[in-house]
């Protein structure tokens, strides 16, 4: 680690330095809290950049002509644009610079799959045969956005006068809050329906704190407040209101469902039953949205476990897995059917749950679960396996060794397998087609559905993928609403 | 937004609140249910609707006072606001003309069952209402239910009013003197509806429960409420609450329900700590007393 004086020196002479100088800078460290302390709080886990370690790290960008990485960003934010400004300290305008696609930088800096995206094409990362070694670009975007906040430099846009027209989103997820931003940012009046007592959707009910603290979330939603997007809890689209009263009896010109994947797939293996059962959604739920950390103080209750195993190899299983040793669990076990290697999660949120002292099993999955006489969990059934030839997914295919069979004391199961779109908008709107999964099925250039003037994107059109995919398929969505309403043509 | 207009004791810790919710008032039909949150910090709980008046804009609950959720409810003034409400949810109940429909309430079941017995009774219904209680003091809704019925019957445990005994007994009453009704309708505790499937599963009578397992979301998001309907997974909160009585596994719903019975007795002790009793009004949020 080079000292302060050194590290100002990189930064003054970025432009004299070639891009073998560059290159040459090492890549710059993220401090986070200690494994040890932070698997008993649920405070964040990285610290963030310092201005400094920042600019440093900006300077390993080579600001390529090509703007390679731009490309693997769904929402096509221009990365050196931004990083640029960071270079130069003008934190302000680099956070204005991804605003301008971008309204939830904070959270992307934070969730992003940055290393299968644009640090993936990153020429850096290329150059070194190593996508590890690319600027860390997610680290400069949490930086930006955390910069902005903390110093009140959030500035509104200058808005548009309004069109008259009027949208209704459904879902204050991810999507939701794209196509919401980007509207008003047209000038059309975005009006947000939640079903929840709390927006944010997956980002505040998925998402731990201790990945995403909500504090940062909702100030992502204040801005959105102050573009003029109005929002509507408690409101359950499908329930409270059907897609067709609002737009026949409501006013609104078009309709966008983002309602996202919300539909837990349990296993159906027996004993799912048993007290002591979650699926990862209600895990969470209950941890992140209704606070169950703070219980009593707060009032909704998560069962007091000792020994958990969660089912799943994603990052939602990590977010539970996690989630279970803040919540005091002496043993959390992590039972996937493959290898590490086919672990669908982040290697970051992997090697973050075994530094907390996550206990993978890997190569098991899960026959059966056992109770004891009063109903609760006891133990997991699980049998053991290896990988035979790939399947349909390319991966090998887990195969179950005979006679393998053993037994997991355990008081808690967490199904992390998936989940499926919830289907009370669709079966209540017979017109919107939907696909055999009950996916909607959406024109994938604009969002549209098979319903005029209703258009769709995020898990609910893509299965359960990513808040930046999700975010990407609200941007083109608001572009062909905004085209909609301007030519009323379908 | 969601202001108790009316708030009055039906008996020993049941409460009937009136609130206003216009648009909830507007679509809920029979059997829907709603889920409430009644301050910051607390439970979202579902509640079945047992009335509304689409012209004034308002729904009636009947809440028993249970735990900490309910006595905060509870304890909400008239003229004060219910900080969420969400709803309707759920699917309706299935009305149609059957012939002779019995509807079986115990305790506070008679709330969720009343609009049904409207409905059932609009369709053109011959209803007949079982209505059982612990004792007199307990029974609630009587003129309600009277009105929605062709005939009512009252079982007390103690027998202070009616018959004494329980509400199988008069159903069983009703089928050993010949009775076939064409569908019965049970709402109540878990063992009271397991009792009344029982007791028809013999004669073949169809027979609908509404199960309020625990929920979080109530829309079908996180599959806490999930109940074994036929050996299937099912979720009380998006495919029902009400199900086949013959096909519900109540023992297991039972079990699933008492899964926070600790944790729920710890909220209520700290609750009433802070000097809050049950289902009385006044200092009525956690955190109002500690800024006394």
């Amino acid at each position: 680690m080079k000292n302060e004086a050194e590290l100002r020196k990189i930064v003054e002479n970025y432009d004299k330095m070639t891009a073998k100088e560059k290159m040459a800078i090492p890549r710059q460290d993220m401090p986070e809290q200690e494994a040890e302390v932070r698997r008993h709080n649920i405070q964040e886990v990285p610290f963030g950049f310092d201005e400094l370690h920042a600019m440093v790290e900006a300077c390993r960008c080579l600001d390529c002509k090509n703007k390679v990485c731009v490309e693997g960003c769904p929402v096509g934010v221009d990365i050196p644009a931004f990083i640029a400004l960071i270079r130069r300290g003008d934190f302000r305008g680099a956070a204005a610079k991804i605003r301008e696609c971008n309204c939830l930088p904070a959270t992307t800096g934070r969730v992003c799959p940055q290393e299968t995206q644009c640090q993936l094409f990153c020429t850096v990362g290329k150059a070194k045969k190593d996508p590890e070694q690319s600027v860390s670009i997610g680290r400069l975007e949490r930086f930006v956005a955390d910069w902005e906040r903390e110093h009140g430099a959030l500035e509104v846009p200058p808005i548009p006068l309004s069109t008259g027209k009027k949208v209704a989103i459904v879902g204050s997820g991810p999507a939701g809050l794209t196509v919401a931003g980007d509207l008003a940012k047209m000038g059309h009046k975005a009006v947000v329906f939640e079903a929840f007592h709390k927006l944010g959707g997956v980002l505040i009910y998925g998402i731990p704190e201790f990945r995403l603290p909500k504090a940062i979330v909702q100030k992502e939603i204040d801005y959105l407040s102050q573009l003029g997007v109005e929002f509507v809890t408690n409101a359950v689209i499908g329930q409270t209101y059907s897609i067709d009263e609002l737009l026949n009896d409501e006013g609104y010109d078009a309709v966008f469902v983002g309602t996202g994947a919300g539909l837990p797939v349990f296993l159906n293996i027996p004993g799912e039953q048993w007290v002591g059962v979650y699926s990862a959604n209600e895990y969470l739920t209950r941890a992140n949205l209704m606070q169950a950390y703070t219980f009593p103080n707060t009032d909704t209750p998560i069962i007091a476990s000792k020994k958990v195993v969660v089912f799943g190899g994603g990052n939602v299983a990590m977010d539970a897995a996690r989630t279970a040793l803040r919540m005091g669990a002496e043993h959390v076990y992590l039972s996937y059917r493959r290898s590490f290697e086919e672990m669908p999660a982040r290697i970051e949120e992997i090697e973050h749950a075994r530094d907390e002292g996550v206990e993978f099993m890997i190569l098991t999955n899960p026959k059966e679960i056992l109770a004891d006489d009063k109903g609760r969990v006891r133990a997991a059934v699980l049998m053991r396996m290896e990988l035979g030839e790939p399947d349909a997914s390319g991966r090998r295919r887990p195969v179950t060794i005979p006679g393998s069979e053993f037994e997991l004391e355990v008081d808690t199961v967490i199904e992390a397998i998936g989940n499926g779109p919830n289907p009370m908008i669709t079966a209540s709107t017979p017109d919107i087609q939907t696909n055999k999964w009950g996916n909607i099925i959406a024109d994938p250039a604009t969002g549209k559905t098979t319903k005029r003037g209703v258009f769709a994107g995020g898990d609910i059109v893509l299965g359960a993928a990513t808040v930046i995919l999700a975010m990407g398929e609200g941007r083109k969505a608001a572009r062909a609403i905004d085209e909609y309403l301007k030519t009323g043509e379908w | 937004m969601n202001r108790i207009v009316e708030k009055r004791e039906l008996a020993d810790r049941i409460w009937l609140l009136r609130i206003e919710a216009p648009r909830i008032a507007m679509k809920r039909k029979a059997g829907q249910f709603i889920m409430v949150r009644s301050h910051d910090g607390g439970e979202r709980i579902p509640l079945t609707i047992a009335d509304s008046d689409p012209e004034a804009g308002t729904i009636t609950l009947v809440v028993q006072v249970v735990g900490k959720s309910t006595s905060a409810l509870c304890s909400l003034a008239e003229g004060d606001q219910v900080l969420d409400l969400a709803g309707p949810l759920g699917k309706p109940t299935h009305i149609e003309h059957f012939g002779v429909a019995v509807m079986v309430a115990g305790g506070i079941g008679v709330a969720p069952l009343l609009p049904i017995a409207k409905a059932m009774k609009q369709a053109g219904n011959r209803v007949i209402s079982i209505l059982g209680a612990r004792s007199k003091d307990l029974l609630i809704l009587q003129g309600e239910m009277a009105k929605a019925s062709d005939e009512v019957r009252i079982v007390t445990d103690d027998g202070s009013e009616g018959r004494r005994g329980l509400v199988t007994h008069e159903l069983q009453s009703m089928l050993d003197s010949g009775m076939r009704p064409d569908i019965v309708v049970a709402i109540g505790p878990a063992v009271m509806m397991k009792a009344v499937s029982e007791l028809t599963r013999p004669y073949q009578i169809k027979t609908v429960v509404s199960l309020n397992p625990v929920m979080v979301d109530g829309t079908g998001m996180c599959g806490g409420c999930r109940v074994l309907v036929g050996g299937k997974n099912q979720f009380a909160c998006v495919d029902g609450p009400e199900f086949d009585g013959h096909l519900v596994d109540f023992d297991n719903m039972m079990a699933r329900q008492r899964a926070y019975a600790e944790a729920e007795a710890t909220s209520l002790h700290l609750w009433e700590e802070q000097g809050h009793r049950i289902g009385e009004e006044g200092c009525r949020l956690a955190g109002v007393k500690e800024s006394e």
